[in-house]
């Protein structure tokens, strides 16, 4: 392409406003909340100027260990469970006639698009008792009862694999979709069968992708602020939940700032992780 | 056997997706204000109720007009900024195309108190036009995929030729280039527009305590029991996600907005 480098400032001219608009309303506002992070707890209002380092001292208690132990297992397991279910589904769909893919990839953006809350609300109501699936095994004779299945653990699990089962289908297909198939029709033509051949060729080829893939789910997971209140019990809150709790309920904005600044760090090591891993097989190809 | 298998995997993702969404809209039906499925008599009056009762009909206008505006506010910082990096070599420019991507790789949580801690401190909190600007930063990167995507699919030439004929810049990005990348410039508005309509986090730290948008409107509902309006809302929602994905699909080229940029058809 004809990039031209910029010469007088009438060039740069078009960068001005986005500029200022990011630099105010994000750079600013996310320099604001590390500065937070260090000030002092003002009990009914918000924060009074400081620096203090006890909001960080905070996070040497049990109670937030547990916390961060059980945000980080749940994130695991979510990742884990979509990336099984997505890879193969989405390989599948690649190989889909166009028309299908449309008609696929409309019903998972539609999902995707989905407000946290609207998920919640939909699967308490599939768990419940009056209106959930237990109503069903009831009704086939499999149950006696009819019982509500949630809060709990399974309940939240379910849910979260369900909001960021979409977003792993959408991360996988661009790399799949461009797969160069000739991979496994050889493999076909040497005998393998479909499943062998998916199993031995395509997944170690695609090895990074799908650490990649991992990671980015494990950070959509690590997002999710409401699933685990509707659904869980307190000791299922993970850190999002615990932030927006502090900061709204408890208003104690300073400590919800030094956890949000360590949820920062974390996920910002692991993207670069996956950046990394990108670049390795950039290198390697 | 392996087209057997395929179908198989298919249903099972099929109805994992679909069923809490079925669900939904069977308990929207429900002729008594009650949580029953299968539905017990049949009525369409939750649907009315969304446009009838004063505060869902405000939470449904605030979240129209939330949603309307800030994507307007995206696609307004997206767009000269990935003009200017697709036009010109400035390679340190890239730092405003990772600001732009941040929020959205970012876990939400995260935007949201900082926006919260920025509008508390400057004394704005609470008012309307922050979730607006919020909303809009929040979302930039949508329309900043598309719209560098439209530019990358334009022919280098056609420029060139522009401007050896003499035209200025602002006439070549009039007359060549904002025709051409007009489909990915509503694209991007359209998936801002969906994705804010269905925003809770942010909009719940900048404007939550003084303006109900729908999200806040049915999570303040679920935390004093059920009514079944909650159930009609989400299934308005699922049917203004599909619809504005489906026209998306209609007119545009989905697959390759979201990455398939193979072009041919399999």
């Amino acid at each position: 392409m004809m990039q031209e480098r910029p010469k007088g400032l009438k060039d740069y001219s078009p960068l001005f406003y986005p500029a200022i608009m990011l630099i105010i309303f994000f750079v600013i506002p996310f320099g604001t909340m590390i500065a937070v992070s260090f000030f002092q707890r003002e009990v009914g209002g918000f924060y009074t100027v400081d620096f203090v380092t006890s909001n960080y001292e905070r996070f040497l208690s049990l109670f937030f260990g547990k916390v961060l132990g059980f945000s980080l297992m749940l994130a695991v397991l979510v990742s884990i469970a979509c990336v099984a279910i997505a890879f193969p589904f989405t390989y599948l769909l690649s190989r889909c006639s166009r028309q299908v893919q449309i008609v696929w990839l409309v019903a998972i953006l539609s999902i995707l698009s989905l407000s946290e809350v609207i998920i919640g609300f939909s699967w308490s109501t599939l768990f419940s008792r009056t209106a959930g699936i237990t109503n069903i095994l009831v009704s086939l004779g499999f149950m006696e009862k009819a019982q509500s299945l949630y809060p709990s653990f399974g309940a939240v699990l379910t849910a979260m694999i369900y909001q960021a089962l979409p977003y792993t289908i959408l991360v996988l297909y661009p790399s799949l979709v461009r797969f160069d198939t000739s991979f496994l029709e050889a493999a076909k033509t040497m005998g393998a069968s479909p499943v062998r051949a998916f199993l031995n060729v395509l997944v170690p080829v695609q090895r990074n992708t799908i650490m990649a893939t991992l990671i980015m789910v494990f950070v959509f997971a690590l997002g999710s602020y409401l699933l685990p209140q509707i659904l869980g019990r307190p000791q299922h809150w993970t850190l999002s939940v615990l932030i927006t709790d502090q900061a709204i309920y408890q208003s104690n904005m300073p400590f919800a700032a030094a956890m949000a600044v360590f949820l920062v760090l974390m996920s910002l090591a692991l993207v670069g992780l996956t950046l990394l891993i990108g670049r390795k097989e950039g290198a390697a190809s | 056997m392996n087209r057997a298998m395929t179908l198989f995997f298919y249903l099972i993702v099929a109805v994992f997706l679909l069923a809490p969404v079925l669900v939904v809209i069977g308990v929207s039906v429900n002729e008594k204000q009650s949580l029953n499925f299968p539905p017990e008599g049949f009525s369409l009056s939750w649907y009315w109720q969304i446009f009838d009762d004063p505060e869902w009909r405000a939470a449904l206008f605030n979240s129209l007009m939330l949603a309307t505006t800030s994507a307007l506010v995206a696609v307004s910082i997206a767009l000269p900024l990935s003009w200017f990096l697709w036009r010109r070599y400035a390679p340190w420019a890239n730092i405003f195309r990772l600001l732009g991507v941040a929020p959205f790789i970012l876990p939400p949580v995260i935007t949201a108190l900082g926006f919260l801690t920025f509008w508390a401190t400057t004394g704005a909190y609470g008012e309307p036009w922050t979730a607006v600007i919020s909303h809009g930063v929040f979302f930039v990167t949508l329309p900043l995929v598309t719209i560098t995507l439209g530019f990358t699919s334009i022919d280098g030439s056609l420029i060139e030729a522009a401007s050896t004929m003499g035209a200025s810049e602002r006439t070549i990005f009039r007359t060549v280039v904002l025709p051409l990348i007009l489909p990915y410039l509503i694209s991007g508005y359209a998936f801002t527009f969906v994705l804010s309509l269905n925003e809770y986090i942010v909009a719940y730290m900048t404007v939550g305590f003084t303006m109900e948008t729908l999200p806040i409107k049915i999570f303040n509902a679920l935390r004093y029991g059920y009514t079944p309006t909650m159930a009609s809302v989400s299934v308005l929602f699922v049917a203004v996600a599909a619809l504005v994905f489906g026209l998306i699909a209609r007119f545009g080229d989905l697959p390759k907005l979201l990455g398939n940029l193979s072009g041919e058809d399999r």
